[in-house]
Order: C-alpha cells, then structure tokens, then sequence
C-alpha cells in the first residue's frame, strides 16, 4: 500500500460518532485516558477523544470542567500526567516544539504586547515560528483584512475593544498557517455583536478546511461552530455526539418553560405528574419536556394551571446538559 | 532564543530616546554631585587617604558597576514578571515552537545588550569627567555588564516564581541597595568593621568593582590572577543563575 492510499484508507474510530464528512482520514489529535493532575487535584480523568482533519470539534462543559486543562494538553505546554495523547501523529512530550509550530492557539486570556502596534504583533509572532520577515508582512496585511483590522494595523492594542483584541488574537494564531487551530471559550466575555463577526469568521476558515477545536460553556456557540462535541462535566466527558445526536439522544424535540409568579411554583410540587416526558424544576421555571410543546401548554390550562408567562421552544444543547449532570451550563 | 530577543528591540524601539536621555543623566549627576561636589571635600581633608588617587577617580569605577548593577536587577523584575503574569507575552512565546530555556536566554541576552549601553554610555561620560587613567576603561565595560548579568539571571529566576510584585520591594531595599552602599562602591570595604568585610566579599558587586577600578586605574597588571579570581566567581553565578532561570521559567510557564 502506498503512503497515499494509507492515509486514504478508512481507519475505525473507537470513539464511534459521525464526523464533518472527514471521518475517513486518521484522527488528527487522539486521546487515550488523557490525564492531568495537580498535586492530588484531578483536573481531566482519563477522557478518550479523537479529532478528525477538517471537523469542527468542541468541549462543551462548565467553567471548572477540565477543558483548559485539556486545551493545554493539546497545546503541549501542559505535560500530560497519564495516559496517551497524540497530535498530529506526534508525542507532546517528545515533539513539543513541532507540534506548536502546526498548532494555532487562541487562549483564553489575551496574550498580546501592548506595548506593540497591531501589525507588530503578527509580524514578531510569525518570527516564533521562523518565518522570513517578507514573508510574516505579506500574512501581516492579509490576516488584517481577513480579520477586518486592516485600518488599525498602525495603532496601538492598548486601546483596541474586546472584540477587537480578540480577533487579532484569531488573526495571530493564523499567521504560521496551522493545521489545527486551540480556541479557548473564543468569545467569553464578548458583546453579541462581536461574538457574531467572531463566528463568522472561524466559519469562514473551517469552511476553508481548517480544523478547530474550541472550548465553550456557552450552548449556542457549541451550535453553531461545532461538527462534533464532547459534554464535559467534573472532568470526565459524560456525553459525544453532533449538537443534533445529543439532543435527539438526551432530550426531546420541544421544551414548554412555565413560569409561575413568586412564591407559586413551590406550591405545586407533584401536581404535573403525566403532562411531559420528563419535568425539570429550576429555581425560576419549571421546564416540561415533550415532542409536542404546544400540547403540554394545553394540557396544563387544562389541569388549571395559570403561569406568568410561557414559552414553547425547540431543545438545546442546554437541556442536554441540564439532563446528564442535573445543572446548568452557566452558573 | 533570538527571536525573543527580537521582540525585546522591537518593544525598546519606543522607549529608545527617554532611555538614552537617562543614560546619559544618571552618570552626569552622581560623577558631579559625588564625584566632583563630595570628592573636592574628601580630597582636600586627607589627601593621601585612597593612595594617592582622587575621590572621582575611586568613585567613578564603582559607580559604573553599581549603576549596571542596578539596571540589569530591574530588568530581570518588573519587565520579567510582565511577560509571565500581567502582559502574559511569555506564554504566547510558549505556545510556539519557542522554548522556556529561549524565554529565559532571549531575555538574558536584551538584557546584555541594555546593559551594554549602559554601561557605553557610563564610560563615555567618565572620560569626559577626566575620571579614568587607563584606557583600559573599555574593558571595564563588559566587567561591569557581567556584573549586571550575575545579578540580572538569579533574580529572573526568582522572578519566576513570583505572581505579584510585592517582594521586589523587598529585594531592592534589602538586597541590591545595601550592596550598592557597601561593596567598595563609595569607600574602601577596608573601612567597614572587621566583621563586614567577608560579608563584602559575597557580594558580586565588590568583585566588579575591584576589576573595573584596577582597570580603569590602571593597576590590574599588579595582580592579574586575582582579578581572574573575581571574573570567574562573576560568570559562576551567572551560569548558576541562568541554569536556574531556565528551570523556573520551565515551570512557570507549564503551570499556565
């Protein structure tokens, strides 16, 4: 068989699930009981994991999890603690350098020089990975456009908004043209609007074949950007599927969320018996899950029920999560 | 490990002229008020008391070892410690091929070169003052950035296990400016008590300064192997200290 036919040829995923339409190449990042402890604090708990080329791949789960952890991992500036980790058909703790140097990482924190113009900080990023200097201003200027900071490659970060900041951070982790690209929670503390043209963009570059692998706690980015995701919890991974896999899995089509005016809705523990699939209490609402949303208002009015306002929509990566750990994504 | 260096330049480039202006103040001021204002006294009330060589020419060595003694420590704290904890520039570095050990030798090596022109600069207004006998002087430009360097690793070293700044404080008051006061910076360490002269032979600041001053004197030729002796405790602690350096950094920047 030759080198090509190899790398053509079907490869059985252990951990199942449908890919981005690439499953047939072999994984670009394959985790084995990845573990990672600090002192006698298990961050990550033996979690299996593969990651095709092309796919958009994320870890949904929330803050405390172990998806940092795991980012770094992948990133090789965490050594594992145990079990097997391979990227890019590479060891982290043998090849480390030449992993980082086909790797693109957006962490979590902005690590950009302040004390730098904007342009200055891709250029003396793209020397890191020992590009010639020609070559680091010509990816300068088109990152800058393909991040829409073309204008401001003049200015100084300092002043940059959030989004802003973040999109420079995207554009840098680009300039050594990478195979994978690390988004740690890319969009965390971000305005919807700035969250927006973010997604557009790292759409635009899966769309051009780039695969991410990208950490959230938010449901609706887990949505839109991921092929496949991984629902962490406690650092272990309970659930993997698409977006549409895990809620056909763990939820039903539709959600009726009741809520009562103050004070009511402890009132009337045990009284919904019959009307939904599955009934979860939170503090502020009560949410009936069934494949016919509207049916459950109905038989509620019924019953004589009379919430403050109701709201029947489709389920959600939230649910998933509220259903396999029994807590909300955001706290 | 060059490219790091490269970044360091780059940010410089900014504070380029303010910093050439300090350069040029720091040793215009000290050698005048110290050198030339106190000397005068010191000169004409015991004329013989430092051999024969005047106050300016005793201070003037010392000085520019003390004076690069302090810039290469400062260097290796607050702009160090920016990198690792508020700037966070050192872990983007670490997500790069660029290792911990390019972290730390990157910065040792802009570090040498600040020092270099520091201590260039120092020189260059010695001589203006007639402060130096020797044209050894030039060689008392690398001594005294060795001094720096010896200072600069351990304390990047240190600086590496910090997360606030709040015991650089501490270290200036309680390490680098008892130093820069009683390394024979400013008198003979044979006038301190019996006692406190071992304690000055730890200091690596004594040592430079004893090499810069026979240089700049021009009396190394009297005992060369000694002066080999302070070189080489120098580039010890430098070598321990960058050794060092690299591990915490390692570590520093593993832990995230």
């Amino acid at each position: 068989m030759t080198e090509i036919d190899e790398a053509l040829s079907p490869v059985t995923r252990a951990s199942g699930g449908s890919t981005g339409g690439a499953s047939s190449a072999p994984p670009l990042i394959r985790a084995r009981g990845l573990t990672k402890r600090f002192g006698t604090f298990t961050a990550v708990d033996g979690i299996d994991f593969d990651v095709a080329p092309g796919e958009a791949f994320g870890f949904l789960g929330p803050n405390g999890a172990g998806k940092t952890s795991t980012m770094r991992m992948i990133g090789c500036t965490s050594p594992v603690s145990a079990g097997e980790l391979r990227i890019l058909d590479m060891d982290p703790d043998r090849d480390g350098p030449a992993i980082r140097g086909r790797l693109g990482v957006v962490p979590q924190q902005d690590t950009l020089d302040n004390e730098l113009t904007v342009r200055e900080n891709l250029l003396i990023y793209g020397r890191y990975f020992g590009l010639p200097r020609e070559e680091c201003a010509r990816r300068a200027d088109e990152l800058l456009d393909f991040v829409q900071l073309a204008d401001r490659g003049k200015d100084r970060v300092e002043p940059l908004s959030g989004g802003m900041k973040r999109r420079l951070t995207i554009a840098r982790s680009l300039i050594n043209e990478p195979d994978v690209m690390l988004l740690d929670e890319p969009t965390t503390g971000l305005d919807p609007q700035a969250r927006h043209l973010v997604w557009d963009r790292l759409y635009r570059l899966k769309q051009r074949g780039v695969t991410l692998v990208l950490t959230t706690h938010y449901m609706d980015e887990a949505e839109q950007l991921c092929d496949r995701l991984v629902v962490m919890d406690k650092a272990r991974i309970v659930a993997e599927g698409s977006p549409r896999q895990l809620i056909e899995r763990y939820s039903t089509k539709e959600v009726a969320e009741f809520r009562f005016a103050p004070g009511i809705q402890e009132t009337l523990d045990g009284q919904f018996e019959g009307l939904a699939d599955r009934i979860e209490r939170l503090p502020d609402r009560i949410l009936f899950y069934a494949d016919d949303g509207e049916a459950v208002v109905i038989a509620a009015r019924d019953r004589g029920f009379h919430p403050e306002t109701v709201l029947v929509r489709r389920s959600s990566l939230e649910d998933v999560f509220l259903r396999l750990t029994g807590r909300s994504l955001i706290e | 490990m060059s490219r790091v260096l490269e970044h360091r330049a780059l940010q410089y480039r900014r504070t380029f002229r303010a910093s050439i202006f300090s350069s040029f103040g720091v040793p215009i001021l000290f050698l005048t008020a110290m050198g030339v204002g106190l000397g005068g006294y010191v000169d004409r009330s015991a004329d013989a008391v430092l051999g024969g060589v005047s106050y300016l020419e005793f201070l003037a060595p010392g000085l520019l070892a003390a004076t690069v003694m302090q810039t290469g420590s400062f260097e290796a704290s607050f702009p160090i410690l920016n990198g690792l904890q508020w700037g966070r520039i050192f872990h983007a570095m670490a997500a790069t091929p660029l290792r911990g050990r390019d972290v730390a030798l990157g910065n040792l090596a802009w570090i040498a070169i600040r020092l270099t022109l520091v201590a260039t600069i120092f020189s260059i207004v010695i001589v203006l003052f007639g402060a130096s006998r020797s044209p050894m002087i030039v060689f008392a430009i690398p001594v005294a950035v060795l001094v720096g360097l010896a200072f600069a690793a351990p304390i990047m070293a240190f600086t590496a296990t910090q997360r606030r700044p709040d015991k650089f404080a501490q270290l200036f008051r309680f390490g680098i400016t008892p130093l820069f006061l009683f390394s024979g910076t400013f008198f003979p360490i044979e006038s301190l008590p019996g006692f406190l002269q071992p304690v000055a032979w730890l200091s690596p600041l004594w040592h430079g300064v004893e090499v810069a001053r026979g240089l700049m004197l021009g009396t190394i030729g009297e005992a060369p192997l000694l002066a080999l002796v302070h070189i080489a405790v120098l580039v010890a602690i430098l070598v321990v200290g960058a050794m060092v350096a690299i591990r915490k950094i390692d570590a520093r920047l593993e832990k995230g």
